[in-house]
């Protein structure tokens, strides 16, 4: 059927080009200082080396950078999950005055822009010592307004039955949320600790305000600061675009179906 | 729901949420105020030493941005970044959502993680890739435009292709997150509405208008939605690729206020300019919505 052969090519073709920078990403990563700024770009290094790998690690203390972007999204990952699903528990299963307005209240502000929070924010945490510690990124992002709706949603599919039982068994309310409330949540909390790390992991912004001494980097900043400097070594530059993607690839490759279920998730909001 | 109004439920509701509160409280709701309260001062690196020295000058800052010629620069440069990039995003995703929902296509999984791939990787590495695809020289660009007959273009060098070079880089990097919505929405849509329309001679083209478009409107609405609240947004892209130039040609909100909040510490000055574009996200999320509400009814 040519209409079939049609479609395969043209979605072949888009992958093509979608997936074409990585693919040089990739292949300049591997080349000798300069090949990759030859003409024609290619894809396959001439002699394929680790050079630029080890550059980066030996010289411009990668490893640091790496170590900084990990502790900074894990702790950011560990903290907002217990916290988030502390109150979309509380938010989905107690009834106390005001409950529902706080909660519209709370997805009301979902509209404003971090942007707005960064000036009094960055003298606040000043103020406390904070700047150029992992602290700085982190007390932003222990909680977060668009976890805590979706544990709630998750949460609420919970039948009252199950914890009135624990309750008559004379479970404390802590005790039913860790004894039976996170298990049960266990797919939302996988989903949302890929939203999180990966977020954490690809943030900008904040990290570049808020690190402004070089050994306190996160990866995207350290890699952005590279560029000023080191425009020129297009090999180099592309290892360290590449070490700073790995690790969200991995963990997205090895989790995709939670992702997108988060994806969907995200979408049927409001 | 557990019991009633209880006093031991409600304290422990309120155990449960007193830290996601608290955070929110302090580090986001106080900021707010704080940056709400700054943008009416004249806040600048002498006030970061003693707070004391910032003043009180009511308005000031908002009517110095409308005559501040790079701040309508920055608005202009966003303007056309949401203008053009959200349709191309969205076509370009509710293209690859109907070619990849049909039926006769093979390894759907393979090819939807391809297209996903660029969504999930870390924005400021590939903006460093893309700087040198669009490399006048030796940036893959060219070469493929130099296949199918185009002459080299210095995508950032250039300010009339700077914006252009960085629409492309946002289409690449985002169709595929809107891409699975769509796919999820037309799943939604009901078999047998495209059999009656078979069945009546509708063509395909026909079929996708007026049965997949009018099925798919409140999810393009989502999509939009989240689409220009995220581009008004754009930073990262010209911080890495073009500082904002050539000629501020990509300089947008985000990036100048950036710039005067941290680089030269006017930060109730940079405070107006989040407003500002708080106020804009807003303004379009309401007009959006209305426009849907209208078409309901």
């Amino acid at each position: 059927m040519p209409s079939k052969i049609a479609i395969h090519i043209v979605l072949i073709i888009i992958a093509l080009l979608t997936l074409a920078p990585f693919l040089w990403m990739v292949g300049a990563s591997f080349m000798a200082t300069g090949e990759a700024g030859t003409y024609p770009p290619h894809f396959i290094p001439r002699s394929p080396t680790l050079d630029h790998y080890s550059g980066l690690f030996t010289g411009l203390q990668l490893g640091r950078y790496l170590l900084n972007s990990i502790i900074v999204s894990l702790s950011i990952t560990g903290i907002s999950l217990l916290v988030n699903s502390m109150a979309g528990y509380a938010f989905a299963k107690f009834s106390f005055p005001g409950r529902n307005r706080l909660f519209r209240l709370l997805i009301s502000t979902m509209i404003i822009p971090g942007q707005v929070t960064m000036m009094p924010l960055f003298l606040m945490l000043n103020r406390l010592g904070l700047v150029n510690t992992y602290w700085g990124i982190i007390i932003p992002g222990m909680a977060s307004i668009f976890g805590i709706f979706l544990f709630r949603q998750y949460v609420m599919s919970i039948p009252d039955s199950l914890i009135e039982a624990a309750r008559i068994d004379g479970a404390s309310d802590w005790r039913i949320y860790c004894t039976i409330i996170l298990p049960l949540c266990k797919p939302i909390l996988v989903t949302l600790a890929i939203f999180t790390f990966m977020g954490a992991w690809n943030d900008f912004l904040w990290p570049l305000i808020i690190m402004t001494r070089d050994s306190m980097y996160t990866l995207p900043v350290a890699l952005a600061n590279l560029m000023g400097e080191h425009t020129q070594d297009t090999e180099m530059m592309m290892a360290g675009a590449v070490l700073t993607i790995l690790p969200v690839l991995v963990v997205f490759l090895a989790l995709q179906k939670y992702y997108i279920k988060g994806i969907m998730l995200g979408s049927v909001k409001e | 729901m557990i019991n009633t109004y209880s006093q031991s439920t409600r304290h422990s509701a309120y155990l449960f949420l007193t830290p996601a509160l608290t955070a929110i409280g302090v580090f986001f709701f106080l900021p707010v105020l704080a940056a709400l309260l700054m943008s009416f001062t004249d806040f600048d690196i002498y006030s970061l030493g003693d707070i004391k020295n910032a003043r009180f000058i009511a308005f000031r800052n908002y009517s110095q941005l409308l005559q501040d010629p790079l701040f309508w620069k920055a608005l202009k440069n966003t303007s056309y970044f949401v203008i053009i990039g959200v349709p191309l995003s969205i076509a370009t995703s509710l293209g690859t959502a109907v070619l990849l929902n049909s039926k006769l296509v093979k390894l759907k999984s393979l090819l939807r993680l391809a297209y996903f791939i660029p969504v999930i990787t870390t924005l400021v590495a590939v903006a460093v890739v893309w700087r040198y695809i669009y490399h006048p020289r030796f940036g893959l660009m060219n070469y493929l435009l130099e296949l199918i007959g185009i002459n080299a273009i210095d995508w950032l060098g250039d300010p009339h292709w700077s914006m252009p070079a960085l629409i492309i880089l946002a289409v690449w990097k985002n169709f595929g997150y809107n891409m699975i919505i769509f796919i999820a929405g037309l799943q939604n849509i009901p078999l047998e509405l495209y059999e009656a329309a078979r069945i009546d001679g509708a063509s395909r083209w026909q079929q996708f208008r007026t049965i997949t478009l009018p099925m798919l409107a409140p999810t393009t609405l989502f999509i939009t939605i989240i689409t220009v609240i995220g581009y008004f947004q754009f930073f990262a892209e010209p911080y890495v690729m073009t500082r904002g130039g050539p000629l501020n040609s990509t300089l947008s909100i985000v990036l100048y206020m950036y710039r005067e909040g941290f680089h030269s510490w006017k930060m109730g000055y940079s405070a107006a300019i989040a407003f500002i574009l708080f106020f804009i996200v807003f303004l379009i999320t309401l007009l959006q919505l209305r426009l849907q509400k209208a078409r309901v009814v």
